[in-house]
């Protein structure tokens, strides 16, 4: 496994008495793409700023390479920032703008050119090197902001939310280009976003943060199969969340209906949350469903039906290819492997944080 | 049709007493400085009084009030601009209250305000009187050109700080930040980012305390008693002392033509009309 390139120990930052960051403990690995994911506020940028050393923790480290860097300025930390609102200058040229941290590092001419170039055909903005920053648009200055950042080849690149102002079809080609360097170059990514969909595309490892807390950590497909509590389950997708109580092992009970799963050891008659996903919503006839409802409302979405199932007083989200015309009476059936079983939230804190849901 | 000349009737009046105060006081005004610059005693054209800043004294006059000024501008901006970088970093709260207090001085006449640096200066002044009291030869500012740069730069300073401070405080800090992420040090960082975003700023300084500098007579009559004379004090006397109002004019329109080329290279350094000016 490969080493640990950064790590943040016990990291607490609060402004004005206001706790942003509490106790957070996260590491990245050589060559990993980790996104921090979560709601507005939550503490992504702040958590940033910290390890590119604009801020400094109340308490806690940070260790990059092996080394405490926690005090040490920015200039001297190997890693570059992408910030979240471009922060180019607008004194200089594209040009110019991306020169700036090779110029500093007293780079050849030759070299500096042919950087340059690439970064701008890397980023689709060939030719607009002589162009002043501030006649691009939104989404080109966010591109240059990156091809800015990257020339320099760091060690590890923070990016706060990059293609933040791009539409669709380049963002999708930047999140592939993004990809195809970090390959290429062997750049470790710490990636800042609130698009749920981008995260669980690009990243390898996903931490999803609510109110300065770490709600789970996790691959892409841990975090959206097997949430952890029930903010992690409705920030990432869409899903069925209720409250149900466990029985005994391997059986729930979800709306006053018994349902077999494959969770153990969360105790006899307790309560629970119980995310299922709506595509894991199985519609049938009313005679071979454990539950009995009707259809509230029908959406054609392209590859499969959206519709709204009323039973036992919850609206079940189902995502169907299967269509159900609105009015129509259905049994429900869900798979034991797709019910996911979650602790209620206990401390203090969580309940703060479920509480919340942006 | 009729609506439409109502319409326009309608901004006519609007702009009624914009435009009666633009023709009464900067148009009239103008148009009297430059007949009077360009006419004699009997009333007939003559390039007489504009040529008459080519004689000695006012060649002298003339020079020395450049010189001064430029001082006085230098000084400003080398006091100014650290003191405005402190200000506007300062984590203080109320950090534009501390900017207003720089300010505050200037709400007092400016006749009392040099008045006071007389007080200071004069030869058995404050300075000179603590200066005997602790055994220390007394010095002889008084009535020299450096005691009028002393009063200049006092009564014009603010005018330095204020539109470098305004550029300042609005720099974005997270370009600053990228500066020093992308390996800029400190000086590094303040060379190639902070100083050439805090231009419009120190154009403008430099326009607002130039012009008022080059133009001053109060000062350099109290500062200096008569015995040094800046264009100023020429165009004051001819005006008031000599009563002669065509030399007086053709001297102002002289000063007048420096004053618009300072206004050309500023405008020209301030982009889209961005302007950090508090005129
Ligand atoms: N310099 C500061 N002074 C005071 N409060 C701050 C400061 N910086 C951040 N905060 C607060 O800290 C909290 C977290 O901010 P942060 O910028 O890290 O959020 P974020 O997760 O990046 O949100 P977004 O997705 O909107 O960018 C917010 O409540 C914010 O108001
Ligand atoms: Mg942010």
């Amino acid at each position: 496994m490969p080493n640990k390139l950064l790590d943040l120990i016990d990291i607490s930052k609060s402004y004005d008495g206001q706790t942003v960051l509490d106790e957070m403990n996260l590491y990245i690995r050589d060559n990993e793409f980790l996104t921090l994911l979560g709601p507005s506020g939550c503490g992504k940028t702040t958590t940033l700023r910290i390890i590119g050393g604009f801020e400094t923790p109340d308490t806690g480290k940070v260790i990059f390479q092996g080394k405490d860097i926690t005090n040490l300025p920015p200039n001297q930390r190997d890693l570059n920032t992408v910030f979240q609102k471009y922060a180019l200058f607008t004194h200089m040229s594209v040009e110019e703008n991306i020169a700036f941290g090779l110029r500093i590092k007293k780079k050849s001419k030759q070299y500096i050119k042919d950087k340059i170039d690439y970064a701008l055909k890397l980023v689709n903005l060939d030719g607009y090197g002589k162009r002043d920053v501030e006649s691009l648009s939104g989404g080109q200055q966010q591109r240059i902001a990156i091809a800015r950042a990257i020339v320099n080849e760091p060690k590890l690149l923070l990016l706060d939310e990059p293609l933040g102002a791009l539409d669709l079809k380049l963002r999708q080609d930047m999140q592939y280009e993004l990809i195809r360097l970090k390959n290429e170059l062997g750049i470790t990514f710490i990636y800042v976003t609130h698009d749920q969909e981008e995260a669980l595309t690009m990243s390898d490892t996903i931490v999803v943060m609510n109110q300065g807390y770490i709600q789970q950590i996790g691959t892409p497909e841990d975090i959206y199969n097997e949430p952890q509590n029930a903010f992690v389950a409705d920030f990432i997708g869409e899903s069925n969340i209720l409250d149900a109580t466990m029985i005994e092992d391997k059986l729930v009970e979800i709306l006053g209906v018994r349902f077999p799963c494959v969770d153990t050891g969360f105790g006899t008659n307790q309560p629970v949350d119980v995310v299922i996903r709506p595509e894991d919503v199985e519609l049938g006839k009313p005679e071979d469903g454990r539950l009995r409802g009707r259809v509230t409302s029908l959406i054609f979405k392209g590859v499969h039906y959206e519709m709204d199932v009323m039973a036992n007083g919850y609206e079940w989200l189902v995502h169907s290819t299967r269509m159900f015309p609105v009015g129509e009476e259905v049994g429900i059936n869900v798979d034991p492997f797709n019910i996911q079983i979650m602790n209620k939230p206990e401390s203090e804190d969580e309940e703060a944080q479920s509480t919340d849901e942006e | 049709m009729k609506n439409k000349k109502r319409h326009s009737l309608g901004q006519l009046l609007l702009a009624g007493p914009y435009t009666v105060w633009m023709v009464g006081f900067i148009v009239i005004p103008l148009f009297l400085i430059v007949y009077y610059g360009l006419t004699n005693k009997s009333g007939a054209f003559t390039w007489e009084n504009i040529t008459a800043i080519t004689s000695a004294v006012n060649m002298k006059a003339l020079w020395l009030s450049v010189e001064l000024s430029v001082i006085c501008t230098v000084v400003c901006l080398v006091l100014s601009y650290p003191l405005a970088m402190i200000l506007a970093n300062s984590k203080m709260k109320n950090s534009s209250l501390t900017a207003f207090l720089f300010i505050l001085p200037m709400w007092m006449n400016a006749l009392l305000r040099t008045l006071a640096w007389l007080t200071l200066l004069e030869n058995n002044g404050v300075i000179n009187t603590i200066l005997t009291k602790i055994g220390l030869p007394t010095i002889h500012i008084i009535n020299t050109p450096t005691a009028i740069v002393f009063g200049m730069v006092y009564n014009y300073i603010p005018f330095m700080i204020l539109p470098i401070y305004n550029v300042l405080v609005k720099l974005d800090k997270n370009v600053i930040n990228a500066a020093r992420d992308l390996g800029a040090n400190a000086v590094q960082t303040f060379l190639r980012v902070i100083l050439p975003l805090s231009i419009p700023g120190i154009i403008s300084g430099i326009t607002m305390v130039f012009v008022p500098s080059l133009t001053t007579f109060a000062i350099s009559d109290i500062l200096g008693g008569s015995k040094i004379l800046l264009l100023g004090n020429i165009i004051e006397q001819k005006f008031k002392t000599a009563n002669n109002w065509h030399a007086g004019s053709g001297l102002s329109l002289v000063l007048m033509v420096f004053i618009i080329v300072t206004m050309v290279i500023s405008s020209h350094y301030e982009k889209d009309g961005e302007s950090a000016n508090v005129w």
